[in-house]
């Protein structure tokens, strides 16, 4: 049995093999057409335009970038505040009702927030507020994003406050600090690498989001190169999505592998960032 | 001036009434906390009931007997700790210095910055040994350095434990031995110059030898502060305190739960050699709990 | 408020009574709780809003087009489309991740909890699966399009609802695994000490004692990974989902899912002779969606509650 058993554990290996193997295999093809200094694009207009072989990296990286601090900026604040609330002064009765509230957004699919964000954020939150040029842009793209990612934070947070021992709330209390004090100078200090772990693994959701960038991000395979947050923009995940054929069906060539080289860059930077994420969950694992 | 020593006998309840000189300045009035009918309920469900008691100042109060009698509870209605519980709830009334504890208009946190507690298990923060004890202070208003470490040290010595920490202040509290963390717990304590001690089980968690010097340093502050300690440890009851009040727990037939109650209260020579009621004359000798 | 010591301070008991019912103003901790209230419910708003934005352009579409939203096939004018054969993709999916994944994911947390010793080709093990769970779902996509559609093509047929299968089935593995973990460990020692005790061998053991105990937290787990597999969209995007006309389902060609059609209706212009809009059978498609997966949550997190409650025996 024993043998059967570690067989199916090892499946999970084969499956990161082949996921390297894959993503690297194709960023080798990848990189033997398009010499690196291309992607890098010193022309006069830089931007990402597959089709015709150019690919400027810096041109994604910024939409990610970009989508994924707004997101941080909607989603930190929100997740963390309603973990604290829920974690230090909600009743009993409220936190049942809130908990499941929250569960909720945590299961709804990113395509669905994807629409919401198309259809409402953009044209009726960013549009009036901002009146960019164009409908979608990367404000309401990030928006999104947060939106999506705020149970995420609220989940790691209320953890990470919640393993802070009550003994250590009690000795505040017992010298005759009242709760605020007590949350601001023993709790959140104790909780903090919990936190920190929170705004981690955030962060490596929000970049990995797919159908929030492409649905409402603005361009959803090429487009010149974006700083300002209201115009439209170009997401890693973005370009990925479009170089994989959509409907062009083009399954050769450059403009099909940078999907590969993306998608190593992609696993790579998410990884990074979920290996200091756990570092830190386990950190607080062990101190209590 | 006329001392007169009363003692009245009504299910376990004592009182002893002393004749001061009649003055306006009520400190010399011995009575610190004045509990009548104190009961403690979770829910529906009465945890302990009909508590009189009167704590006098300047002395060590024990509360023993065996485990789930309610003495933890008790304790923690002196510093209105039991607050924190969701369905805890308090009728009787224990008064300290003649104000109703529990009176709508009294502010819980004023309360505990005038009754201090120290806990079971040693619960430093993770802060350093100086931001442990100045922490209190801080919050009460002290911001200047020089007030500040003028507490801390004084604390600390008051802690005893001064000697050992003096060059590492900044320290971590946690670095601290199990011993050391409680002093240091106590420190914090009496670093708000509070007027009364709780301690709930303080030496429960730690050896013989930290045990003893706790116990040296509570005969030592007693001078400054009224200490109310609650312990499993009977022998500690004895060395320690000058009266001890002994609970136990009645079971209800019907439901099976316990109620805790108070079965006796008196000075703790004659509790542990001549006890007034035969159940304490059980369990301080053994015979049971 | 200088600290003072109030013992020196309360000469009389009025001075007492003065000082217990102080009340300081505490500005900051109103705020505090403030700034708190007004996240939650901004986040409660925001998904209030949300479904709000997605039911009220669904009804019209409900109300026109009734069950036959659900049986006909997807199409070009949006007064005809119906997500039937989403429903038919998301529903193979479905079934494969379930008779997949969680026997494969339930051997694998067996392995980990059981069997594992502390060594560093189990630690590996660990570290992989933890690491898999974060990976993001469009990574999925292109293992399933290289691999599922690429290698496996005599099996699969290329571009399928069977490699989309595969492809989800292997994107919830972690997640399986690390719940099934999760069960597993919190069965209590003494349970499985006392089947050792009669002297029975560790698959027995597992087998009577431990998955039997850890089977509700198991299905929990299942439960939410289906519906997180159902609502994936990003590796069908990959896998190549069908978004224009499907005359037929199968398992050995073209195919699309639920999260699809939703996801290319929500781009595409609509045709001006139509009486219902893209946007607003999207959003009829998401809301179908939406309550399949709200569906499994909630039946999720009542089943982990009713475990709760009979762990500690309330």
């Amino acid at each position: 049995m024993h043998a059967f058993f570690l067989i199916a554990a090892s499946t999970s290996v084969v499956i990161s093999a082949l996921i390297l193997y894959t993503l690297v295999d194709g960023a080798i093809d990848f990189v033997r057409e398009i010499p690196f200094s291309q992607l890098i694009d010193r022309s006069t207009q830089p931007g990402w335009f597959p089709r015709r072989e150019r690919f400027d990296l810096p041109t994604v990286l910024l939409g990610t970038m970009i989508m994924s601090l707004i997101a941080m900026v909607v989603a930190v604040p929100l997740g963390l505040g309603t973990a604290v609330f829920l974690s230090e002064y909600a009743s009993g009765r409220t936190r049942r009702i809130i908990k499941p509230i929250i569960e909720v957004l945590a299961g709804m699919p990113s395509v669905v927030v994807g629409y919401f964000a198309l259809k409402f954020i953009a044209p009726d939150i960013v549009g009036p507020l901002f009146n960019p040029d164009k409908v979608q842009n990367m404000l309401a793209a990030g928006m999104g994003i947060g939106i999506l990612t705020i149970p995420i934070m609220a989940s790691v947070s209320e953890d990470a406050l919640s393993a802070v021992p009550g003994s250590l709330r009690e000795a505040s209390f017992g010298v005759g600090a009242r709760k605020s004090s007590t949350v601001v100078q023993v709790v959140l200090p104790a909780a903090v690498s919990g936190i920190v772990a929170a705004f981690i693994i955030t962060i490596s959701r929000a970049i990995g989001e797919t159908m929030v960038a492409t649905m409402a991000g603005g361009l959803d395979g090429s487009g010149a190169r974006a700083t300002n947050p209201l115009d439209p923009g170009l997401s890693l995940t973005a370009a990925m999505t479009n170089a994989s054929g959509g409907s062009d069906n083009v399954v050769a060539g450059a403009p099909f592998q940078v999907l590969f080289f993306l998608g190593l860059l992609l696993f790579l930077l998410t990884m990074f960032l979920n290996l200091i994420g756990n570092r830190f969950v386990r950190r607080v694992r062990q101190k209590y | 001036m006329n001392q007169e020593t009363v003692v009245s006998e009504s299910e376990g309840e004592i009182k002893i009434h002393m004749a001061s000189e009649p003055a306006a300045v009520a400190n010399t009035d011995p009575a610190v906390f004045e509990t009548k009918d104190l009961s403690v309920f979770y829910g529906d469900f009465r945890a302990v009931r009909d508590v009189n008691l009167t704590i006098r100042q300047h002395e060590i109060t024990a509360f023993i007997g065996p485990s789930g009698c309610g003495k933890t509870t008790v304790l923690r209605c002196f510093n209105r700790m039991n607050d924190f519980i969701e369905i805890a709830r308090v009728e009787g009334s224990i008064r300290f210095h003649d104000v109703d504890l529990y009176d709508s208009a009294v502010n819980s946190t004023e309360v505990r910055r005038r009754i201090g507690m120290v806990f079971q298990k040693p619960n430093p923060f993770p802060k350093s040994i100086y931001d442990n004890v100045a922490y209190g202070p801080r919050l009460a208003g002290v911001k200047k350095k020089d007030e500040l470490d003028a507490i801390v040290e004084k604390s600390i010595r008051g802690a005893a434990l001064w000697d050992e920490v003096k060059d590492r202040l900044k320290a971590s509290g946690l670095g601290l031995s199990g011993g050391q963390q409680q002093r240091l717990c106590i420190a914090r304590a009496i670093a708000v110059e509070p007027e009364v001690i709780l301690m709930d089980e303080p030496c429960s968690a730690l050896d013989p030898i930290a045990t003893a010097r706790i116990e040296d340093l509570m005969k030592e502050i007693k001078r400054e502060y009224t200490i109310i300690i609650v312990t499993h440890n009977m022998q500690q009851a004895a060395r320690v305190s000058d009266r001890t009040a002994f609970f136990t727990t009645e079971v209800n037939a019907e439901s099976d739960r316990r109620t805790g109650c108070l079965i006796e209260f008196n000075d703790t020579k004659k509790m542990f050699s001549n006890p007034d009621d035969e159940r304490t004359e059980q369990y301080v000798t053994g015979r049971f709990g | 408020m200088a600290l003072v010591s109030p013992k020196v301070k309360a000469a009389t008991r009025d001075d007492v009574r003065a000082g217990l019912t102080r009340r300081d103003k505490n500005v900051s901790g109103l705020v505090l709780q403030i700034v708190l209230l007004i996240a939650v419910t901004t986040t409660l708003l925001i998904l209030f809003t949300l479904l709000a934005r997605l039911f009220v352009p669904a009804m019209p579409v409900f109300a026109e087009r009734g069950t036959g939203f659900l049986t006909d096939t997807i199409g070009s004018s949006p007064d005809k489309v119906g997500i039937w054969p989403g429903i038919y993709g998301s529903l193979i999916i479905g079934l494969g991740v379930v008779v997949g994944t969680i026997p494969l994911g339930v051997a694998a947390a067996v392995y980990l909890e059981e069997y594992a010793k502390d060594r560093w080709y189990n630690h590996l093990i660990v570290v992989n699966i933890r690491n898999l769970a974060g990976v993001p779902a469009v990574i999925y996509g292109i293992l399933g399009l290289t691999i599922f559609v690429g290698w496996l093509s005599p099996v699969t047929s290329g571009k399928t609802v069977i490699a989309a299968t595969l492809t989800l089935a292997v994107l919830v593995l972690p997640v399986v695994i690390i719940t099934a973990s999760e069960a597993i460990r919190a069965v209590p020692q003494g349970l499985r000490d006392a089947g050792y005790g009669v002297g029975a061998s560790k698959w027995e053991v597992t087998r009577d004692h431990v998955l039997p105990y850890a089977a509700p937290g198991i299905l929990t787990g299942t439960v939410l990974s289906l519906a997180r597999a159902l609502g994936e969209a990003a590796p069908l995007i990959l896998i190549g989902a069908i978004t224009g006309l499907l005359p037929r389902t199968s398992l050995d060609g073209p195919f699309t899912a639920l999260p699809m059609t939703i996801y290319s209706w929500s781009a595409k212009a609509t045709p001006p002779d139509s009486t219902l809009e893209f946007s607003e059978v999207a959003a009829a498609a998401g809301v179908v969606l939406l309550c399949i997966v709200l569906l499994f949550n909630i039946v999720a997190v009542s089943m982990r509650n009713k475990y709760e409650k009979r762990r500690t025996g309330t």
